[in-house]
């Protein structure tokens, strides 16, 4: 079965994701001779290279000025133009900010289903089989395509492990593509303030809720989350309460996180907070309420006051990295 | 001008979802529905962008929906919305993204709105999928994640939040799709006064004829179906640190991450 999978590349590097998507796309694709990858940027020769090893035999590029900033028109017109040279029935990527604003214009042009954020995924009768959080992951479904000749499936980043299963190199097309359109222009894209990785790509995670009380506190979680490389998040509380800007929220109506390691800071969990967190694979908390629900999904509790805990926390850390 | 905006009924964000006996649909009978509560915002760049031109588009709020959806119209309408449309999505209830895109879309061309507003994403299925498909089906631009939204003219300058707090600037023409996010604004609440006259409001009840839709048509075509849920894995019980001396429980934690969970 033939598999494209789109590897999302920003600022000249290539996501991590992206190697995740490439595993399952080599996987569902079964040989190496039906993978193949599609690169968008100005200039993608230099990336080419690093996919090798990934098992696909062919990797289209679409280049040049026109793909130096993303545009969602651009972008879904390159991976159009790689799908009619190359006729897959699969199409992979991942639920990037990136892929979650292209995949839908790109499956309503191609008539094609698409099956977004699985954390698993088959390709069986002819149909692609995906599960889904839903409701924030309060439940998942089991959802099936059916009806078309495109199948697409974006993955959620850090569930399915990206895996190198050879050393052979791939042959690259350049697809001739217009990226501009007059109806939509990306003028610019502006830095972040943070280095830090975002909280839906991070791989540790500490939060603050109510209990933090002010923005300046937020000041005690940084010092921990810059000990071991964290990103500082928060709850839909502590946001509401002015503690925290609306990009650090995690939770139904904000972010849904996947880290390694969760530390939830004077958060009692409600049912929105903790469906937003649940599938963090170690949940710490602190919390003086020792009947607080967030304890029924953490696998270490500390009942106590963050404001004691949490330096306590930083200075331990600090020992066990040794800086 | 006028101004459509997309409203989708959502179960509160504290609902407790409980997958029914046949382990294929959710049991709804308890659930309270509110307005998704990205559409809410959009419902409020509808009315500020109304106010600053200086009261002369016309704001329709619009869902494809059942009969709950209703209330939910007339709610926007409180806000201070013009005109409610419920299209009715009977026959249609599994439809999946593409076709409740393909429904609103040719809605929104029989309205001819210049602007489409919408939330980010719905936080039911969590897809964010529709208000995209609809722009890509009627030829439009879309820009979602939308924090900054300045209009000028026949032109939108729109400010896109990605990760790592990097913000994409955009300048699309309209007519176009623009997915709200939190920070665009602050909903306001509706007033008395507009709570009385919401119901009075023109609203028109619709199905996907109206719109020369075949819904069995449309049906047989549905691309993506749910064919069971699932709760996600109960995690194990974990350990509660209490009553030591808090540096004693800070060092056994940090201790734990290392040599069993290993996630240090």
């Amino acid at each position: 079965m033939k598999v494209l999978i789109f590897v999302e590349q920003r600022d000249g590097k290539i996501k991590s994701s992206a190697f995740e998507a490439l595993t399952v796309g080599a996987r569902l694709a079964g040989s190496a001779g039906d993978a193949a990858a599609v690169l968008i940027g100005a200039d993608t020769a230099a990336l080419v290279n690093q996919l090798a090893g990934y098992g696909v035999d062919k990797v289209y590029t679409v280049s040049g000025p026109d793909f130096a900033l993303y545009n969602a028109m651009g972008w879904a017109a390159g991976v159009e133009a790689a799908i009619k040279d190359f006729a897959p029935q699969v199409l992979v990527g991942v639920a990037s900010p990136m892929g979650r604003d292209f995949f839908p214009r790109l499956a309503a042009r191609m008539d094609a289903a698409l099956l977004t954020d699985v954390i698993a995924v088959e390709w069986k009768d002819g149909a692609l089989h995906g599960t889904k959080p839903m409701y924030a992951g309060k439940c998942r479904a089991h959802l099936v395509s059916q009806n078309c000749n495109l199948h697409m499936v974006t993955i959620r980043p850090n569930v399915m492990p990206a895996q190198k299963t050879g050393s052979g190199s791939a042959a690259t097309t350049a697809l001739q593509v217009v990226g501009t359109s007059a109806q939509s222009k990306t003028v610019e894209i502006r830095k972040g303030k943070s280095e830090k990785a975002d909280l839906t790509e991070a791989s540790l995670i500490i939060s603050g809720g109510r209990a933090m009380a002010n923005a300046e506190n937020f000041k005690i979680l940084h010092e921990c989350a810059d000990v071991i490389g964290a990103t500082v998040g928060a709850s839909r509380a502590a946001v509401d309460s002015g503690y925290a800007t609306h990009d650090m929220q995690v939770g139904q109506t904000g972010k849904t996180v996947n880290p390694n390691l969760y530390i939830a800071c004077g958060i009692s969990g409600s049912i929105q907070h903790m469906a937003g967190m649940r599938t963090s694979k170690v949940i710490v908390a602190v919390n003086t309420d020792k009947d607080a629900p967030i304890f029924t999904i953490a696998n270490y509790g500390i009942v106590g006051d963050l404001f004691q805990v949490v330096p306590l926390l930083t200075k331990k850390l600090k020992e066990l990295v040794g800086h | 001008m006028k101004i459509v905006v997309l409203l989708k009924q959502t179960p509160d964000t504290e609902t407790k979802i409980k997958i029914d006996a046949s382990g294929s649909a959710i049991d709804h009978a308890d659930t309270k529905y509110i307005i998704n509560p990205y559409d809410e915002f959009a419902i409020e760049e509808a009315l500020q962008t109304k106010e600053k031109a200086g009261g002369t588009p016309e704001v329709v709020v619009m869902s494809f929906g059942d009969e709950k959806a209703r209330e939910l119209i007339i709610k926007g309408l409180a806000m201070g919305g013009d005109r409610g449309v419920l299209i009715s999505n009977t026959g249609l209830e599994s439809a999946d993204s593409l076709t409740v895109a393909k429904v609103l879309a040719a809605a929104i061309k029989s309205e001819g709105a210049s602007l489409v507003l919408c939330g980010r994403q719905a936080i039911d299925d969590d897809n964010m999928h529709v208000g995209t498909m609809a722009a890509e089906l009627l030829g439009w631009p879309h820009v979602n994640v939308v924090t900054k939204l300045t209009l000028t003219g026949e032109k939108a300058h729109v400010e896109r939040e990605v990760e790592g707090g990097k913000v994409e600037v955009y300048d699309v023409n309209l007519p176009a799709v623009i997915g709200a996010h939190k920070s665009l604004n602050t909903p306001r609440y509706a007033s008395l006064p507009g709570i009385m006259k919401a119901k009075k409001k023109p609203f028109d009840a619709k199905t996907p004829g109206d719109y020369s839709i075949n819904a069995s048509e449309i049906k047989s075509k549905i691309k993506v179906s749910v064919k069971s849920y699932e709760y996600p894995p109960a995690k194990p019980a974990g350990r509660l640190f209490q009553g030591e001396e808090l540096e004693v429980m800070a060092d056994k934690v940090v201790q734990l991450l290392r040599q069993e969970a290993k996630v240090l």
